[in-house]
């Protein structure tokens, strides 16, 4: 057994740092949860205090849910992060695939020309992207969204997989050769099975972004019905008077989704499945 | 008939001339087993029968037919991998019936297929296991049910015991050989250990740098090689090399006795500066020095022979092999 690991200081100093991160990452989420609770009066007065029987106030919510299509918002954000996941990991996971597993001219020169995506900021390109948008009719739709932010998404998540799928023993897909696989059924219950705690980053370094943009949104679809959450939350914000209530509460409901698809995520993150296949 | 035919195959993988010209024959129910140094290609080899990797050129044919572009599924082999390549997320049961079950086999069948095989490997307890939870030996074991309930003609093994122990590896060659008995069926069996070629095999194969030097039976091989390459590959401790005017002046050519074949004797032809010596009880290993050449007697019983002592060593003409200097045998 590793000596500094069961060294009981190193455990705590270990644990108190470790804790002590805890506490600053989570400290200003912690403060909007409070103050999306309060009147506004006490939001100023009082920001770091908890609210109690006079300070406590819903008003917040109400105005959001007056607000009428707070769910609608909801709805588009929730639709336009799972799609554009989905299409990143499909897309992601299969032209990793091919580069990692294939030996075919133009193989590097290929995976090169994907990693480049990686340096070039999409928003460099907005323009072009309106331009063909509105060439394509895509303006105001929710496709909009999930193509762009695919796009955005897709460098990385093959980088990234290629690079996991290389490590999948050679021995193991040949095993599944020799036994009848196609090659479609050794990559969807050989290969995604395993490089299942990959997958699981890439979801959670693209969902968080999409989620939050509020570029695209803007851009491409701004009307009423494609509105994202973020994009929806922003009519609480004005140049002259901000509603804080009401922002504070859309932003503590918008962080429950995030929540709960990273710990969908983080469940697959730390599943180890490989040990044991070989040697 | 024949089980597998291997006709001019040739492999290149870029520049890279992997397999040269090979020609290998393999008769039904027989044990085949491809030696070499490593990187001489029997990987290779056996992926281009199994079809993993296309033969550049050549003809490879399984039970009478040409199977260059038949894949893998279809030739009616099964192969037994080095590092076992088990299905990580499936159980021992699973994983035998996968091919199975990619055959569209009636579950009667599967069912029956892979408790037969278990029983003969003595799995039946682990069957609902999952890879991560077995041993290594039982891991291999696996891997060898994966092979034997698809029923193949022929049988692929890739040096199935080297990540094994060796009293492991002792008691899963035995299993190997009893399997080849029970099942009849043909196997042709890659490794690197010289012993487990001598000992499973009914015929050798020796491949240098992708070329077959030899094929023959062991004992064939042990007594007649062709060239210095195959004498010093069979045989442990290895064959000595020293040139032959040691022992005849003026003689050119490479002189080759196995350590076996050497004996102690005062008036023998190899004075030996002695430089280590092991000893093993039934047998006493010496290693010594002849003129600068190291030299290594196998000698039956317990001799009391100390480093530093010089001894005489002498061999029978009849058991003393010539090369000339390309190092084939004359
Ligand atoms: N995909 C490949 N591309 C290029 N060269 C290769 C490839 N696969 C194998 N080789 C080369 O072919 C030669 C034979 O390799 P192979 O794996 O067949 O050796 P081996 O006899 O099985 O060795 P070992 O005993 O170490 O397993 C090696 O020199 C190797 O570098
Ligand atoms: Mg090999």
């Amino acid at each position: 057994m590793n000596k500094a690991r069961t060294n009981p200081f190193n455990t705590t100093a270990m644990h108190g740092a470790l804790i002590l991160y805890t506490l600053i990452a989570l400290f200003p989420v912690f403060v909007i949860l409070i103050n999306s609770f309060k009147t506004r009066k006490a939001i100023f007065r009082e920001p770091l205090a908890l609210p109690d029987a006079e300070s406590f106030s819903m008003i917040g919510y109400q105005t959001v849910m007056k607000q009428g299509d707070f769910f609608l918002y909801f709805q588009n954000s929730m639709i336009v992060t799972v799609a554009t996941l989905f299409f990143v990991l499909l897309f992601g996971a299969m032209a990793a695939f091919a580069l990692a597993e294939y030996r075919f001219k133009g193989n590097t020169l290929m995976g090169l020309y994907l990693a480049l995506g990686i340096m070039i900021p999409i928003r460099i390109g907005t323009v072009a992207i309106l331009e063909m948008m509105v060439a394509g009719g895509l303006v105001n739709t929710l496709w909009a969204l999930i193509l762009v932010y695919t796009a955005q998404g897709l460098p990385l998540a093959v980088f990234i997989l290629s690079e996991f799928m290389r490590q999948v023993s050679d021995d193991l897909k040949n095993a599944a050769r020799v036994d009848g696989l196609s090659e479609y059924a050794i990559f969807f219950q050989l290969v995604l099975p395993l490089v299942r705690p990959a997958m699981a980053t890439v979801a959670v370094f693209n969902m968080i972004p999409i989620w939050n943009d509020l570029w695209f949104p803007l851009i491409l679809a701004p009307a009423e019905e494609t509105k994202t959450l973020t994009l929806g939350s922003q009519v609480f914000i004005g140049q002259f008077v901000t509603d804080w209530n009401a922002v504070l509460s859309a932003l503590s409901m918008a962080i429950l989704p995030v929540l709960i698809l990273y710990v969908i995520f983080s469940r697959q993150l730390i599943r180890g499945l490989t040990s044991g296949a070989v040697k | 008939m024949t089980a597998l035919t291997l006709t001019n195959v040739n492999k290149s993988f870029g520049d890279v001339h992997v397999l040269k010209d090979i020609n290998i024959e393999v008769e039904d129910g027989e044990f085949v087993v491809f030696v070499g140094p490593s990187g001489c290609g029997k990987s290779t080899l056996l992926r281009v029968i199994a079809g993993l990797e296309d033969a550049t050129s050549g003809e490879v044919h399984i039970g009478g037919t040409l199977v260059n572009t038949t894949p893998p599924s279809k030739r009616g082999i099964a192969m037994v991998f080095q590092s076992y390549a088990l299905y990580p997320h499936l159980n021992v049961r699973k994983n035998m019936s996968l091919a199975l079950k990619q055959e569209r086999q009636s579950k009667a069948v599967i069912e029956e297929r892979v408790a037969k095989a278990s029983k003969m490997l003595d799995l039946e307890a682990y069957l609902d296991r999952y890879p991560s939870e077995l041993s290594g030996g039982q891991r291999q074991r696996v891997a060898i049910g994966r092979a034997i309930v698809r029923e193949p003609k022929l049988f692929l093994f890739d040096e199935p015991l080297s990540n094994l122990d060796a009293a492991l590896r002792m008691n899963t060659r035995l299993e190997i050989a009893n399997l080849h008995d029970t099942l009849a069926a043909s196997m042709i069996y890659v490794t690197h250990d010289q012993t487990e070629a001598m000992t499973l095999a009914d015929k050798i194969v020796v491949l240098r740098d992708g070329r077959v030097e030899q094929i023959g039976s062991p004992m064939e091989l042990y007594n007649n090689p062709v060239n210095q390459f195959v004498a010093g590959f069979l045989g442990s401790p290895a064959m000595n090399f020293m040139p032959a005017g040691f022992v005849s002046e003026g003689d050119t050519r490479t002189l080759g006795v196995r350590p076996e074949d050497l004996r102690l004797q005062p008036d023998g032809d190899l004075s030996a500066a002695v430089q280590h010596v092991e000893h093993l009880g039934g047998d006493t290993n010496v290693v010594a020095r002849v003129k600068g050449t190291q030299i290594t007697a196998r000698l039956f019983g317990q001799h009391s022979i100390h480093q530093g002592e010089t001894v005489n060593f002498g061999f029978s003409p009849g058991r003393a092999f010539y090369f000339n200097a390309d190092g084939l045998r004359i």
